[in-house]
């Protein structure tokens, strides 16, 4: 049984020069205590995404379920109960967080907000959940600005946390982090899903943190889903051009197996108004005529889909 | 023996503030081979970028304060060059990029003329010769001269590190300061320019400081490192010395802290705690509060640097024992 299941979704933003395509046709299921991760380039969509899903902006077409429930247009009331269920953890602990808070009341406001504990439980609960991110009680009444990147983003975890959500959407949460930092929250996340069974989408540009920690992983491209597939075989077995661009772009902290990189052409061009057909060809070393015309999500083997007309020949 | 373009010893430089003195970088040794490409690798405020600011002679004082050291340039002495002096070295003899493209660059002026004025400041030639030129470098960095005319806000981020880069060049300098050239920019996009880089790079003979957060740009780009923390080189030495033989419990944290793609472990291990406060740095290692082989003898007094193989420097008493 899925928790969360994505059917069609799409995100048009309007502009005066026509509709940008954000999200274009985006399906996917998400298992129970489960992580999706969703990569690709500033731009294709992936943070639209996660916050659409959760009803932060408002779908333009398409249906979300959630505990097999159809939740693509909830009520308010709906939606209030909804929000305990699925939270966001934002990519900059420096704007997220409102500076005029301490720490304490940062994390307790979704509770307030909430209204269904008293105070003394909203206090006792705030004291285990920065023991739970790893926040002395000493930073109870610290404003953000008296806090380093590491520990602010722990305030962002342990207010996604408050109401006990089974999904939380994580968009780029580390990506401000130093490495060293980045990997105690990496860590702390796979330690909450271990012990509390959430659900994650995981969006990032950082492919090598993708794999890490996530089951299943979609590729974005312009806002369209290019490539999903389980993690491993993403990695072993890429299909699409642009993930395998993609995946030899990154510099790997090792001299001697440096691969060869595939140096891509020109950058994304724009999602306003696309054209039919292959919004990668721009960039494709393989586009010919047939990537003109529409393209269909194929599924290559079980669970590895792939958008890309001409896969089979470039993968033989 | 390669000749040396540049040579750092013993630098201090600290910031004072009302409140206290931050102690940015603390006695820094490190030299530059023509033709070379240096990494500085490092952490946020380890003072990657104070020290490339200080060779340039380009941060504010006050609050800045520059202590001690030599740094020497082609022979000659920077730190006692009047500011006229230093006018012609910077952007000519030794040009930076800065970190962010989006605003290294001047909104209301054309690209091109932005990079004719470096031109024409540094040589003796008239308006149109120096737009020739700049023509020539947008076409170097892979942008059609068509679009000389064009403002910042027209250009895509890699667009604009590119010109960014065509500006720095525009000289031929003879050391390129790069700061974090790639870090704003995707990877497929931070491939290109750090394919670019290289290939000027060898075109034009230059040697490089390439100051980075991120060990896979190192591994890509450098012939050698120097690993940056809390104001001091803890390791330095070839790439090889540093991706084959790390030495310095830092060093060996941060290659534990970075995903990798080729493995299948589940769990990183990351370094423990924080960054000492610059303002009050331990009295001995400043790194032996997260460090896991650290002992009193740690604490009580700093660690002198041990040569561990010709070339490889190691700050730390464990080093070479």
């Amino acid at each position: 049984m899925a928790l969360l299941e994505v059917q069609n979704l799409k995100k048009y933003f309007r502009t005066p020069r026509g509709p940008l395509h954000a999200v274009d046709d985006v399906t996917f299921k998400l298992e129970k205590g489960k992580t999706v991760g969703v990569v690709g380039e500033s731009g294709c969509g992936k943070t639209t995404l996660g916050r659409t899903i959760i009803h932060l902006l408002d779908r333009t077409e398409g249906k979300i379920f959630f505990n097999e429930k159809d939740v693509s247009d909830p009520t308010k009331k709906e939606l209030k109960e909804l929000r305990e269920d699925m939270q966001i953890i934002f990519q900059d602990p420096y704007s997220s967080l409102n500076p005029r808070k301490t720490v304490s009341e940062t994390i307790a406001e979704p509770m307030k907000v909430q209204g269904k504990m008293t105070k003394t439980d909203i206090r006792a609960e705030v004291r285990s959940l920065m023991e739970t991110v790893g926040l002395a009680e000493r930073f109870e009444n610290s404003y953000p600005h008296e806090l380093d990147g590491g520990r602010r983003q722990r305030i962002g975890v342990a207010r996604a946390l408050a109401l006990r959500p089974s999904f939380i959407v994580c968009d780029e949460p580390v990506s401000a982090l130093d490495v060293s930092i980045q990997a105690q929250i990496i860590n702390l996340m796979l330690d909450l899903q271990e012990e509390r069974g959430i659900a994650y989408m995981f969006v990032t540009h950082d492919l090598s943190v993708v794999k890490y920690i996530s089951d299943d992983i979609i590729v974005m491209y312009l806002g369209n889903m290019v490539e999903m597939a389980p993690s491993e075989e993403l990695f072993e077995n890429p299909l699409h051009p642009y993930t395998k661009a993609l995946l030899s772009a990154i510099p790997e902290p090792d001299i001697h197996n440096q691969t060869e990189r595939i140096i891509m052409r020109g950058e994304l061009t724009s999602p306003i108004n696309p054209k039919p057909g292959c919004r990668f060809m721009a960039r494709c070393e393989y586009a010919s005529e047939e990537c003109e015309g529409s393209q269909i999500l194929e599924e290559h083997t079980a669970g590895h889909f792939v958008m890309c007309c001409k896969y089979k020949q470039i993968t033989n | 023996m390669a000749e040396k373009i540049l040579e750092i010893k013993d630098l201090v430089v600290e910031y004072h503030t009302d409140a206290a003195i931050v102690h940015a970088v603390s006695g820094v040794n490190l030299s530059v081979i023509k033709g070379e490409t240096l990494g500085l690798v490092g952490e946020t405020g380890a003072g990657k970028t104070t020290i490339a600011r200080s060779i340039l002679r380009i941060l504010p004082t006050p609050p800045a304060k520059f202590r001690s050291g030599e740094i020497i340039f082609g022979g000659e002495e920077l730190t006692t060059k009047t500011e006229v002096e230093m006018r012609k070295i910077r952007g000519n003899r030794i040009a930076m990029i800065f970190q962010d493209p989006m605003t290294a660059l001047n909104p209301i002026e054309t690209v091109g003329w932005q990079i004719a004025e470096a031109i024409s400041l540094h040589n003796e030639v008239r308006r149109d010769e120096a737009e020739k030129r700049a023509m020539d470098m947008l076409e170097m960095v892979g942008i059609p001269m068509e679009r000389f005319m064009e403002y910042p806000h027209q250009f895509s981020g890699g667009m604009k590190q590119r010109v960014v880069i065509a500006m720095a060049l525009a000289c031929n300098p003879e050391l390129l300061l790069a700061d974090e050239p790639t870090t704003a920019l995707d990877v497929t996009i931070q491939a290109q320019v750090l394919k670019m880089m290289q290939d000027l790079k060898d075109r034009l003979n230059m040697s490089v400081i390439l100051i980075t957060h991120d060990l896979g740009v190192v591994a890509t780009s450098c012939q050698s490192v120097a690993v940056i923390y809390a104001g001091e080189i803890v390791e330095y030495g070839t790439v090889e010395h540093i991706f084959d033989h790390p030495a310095h419990p830092y060093t060996n944290g941060l290659f534990g802290s970075l995903p990798r793609l080729k493995t299948t472990e589940r769990r990183l291990k990351p370094i423990k705690g924080l960054m000492p406060d610059p303002t009050k740095m331990p009295e001995g290692c400043r790194y032996a509060e997260r460090c896991p082989d650290a002992t009193e003898e740690c604490s009580a007094k700093p660690p002198d640097v041990a040569e561990v193989t010709p070339g490889h420097q190691v700050k730390c008493i464990k080093a070479g024992r």
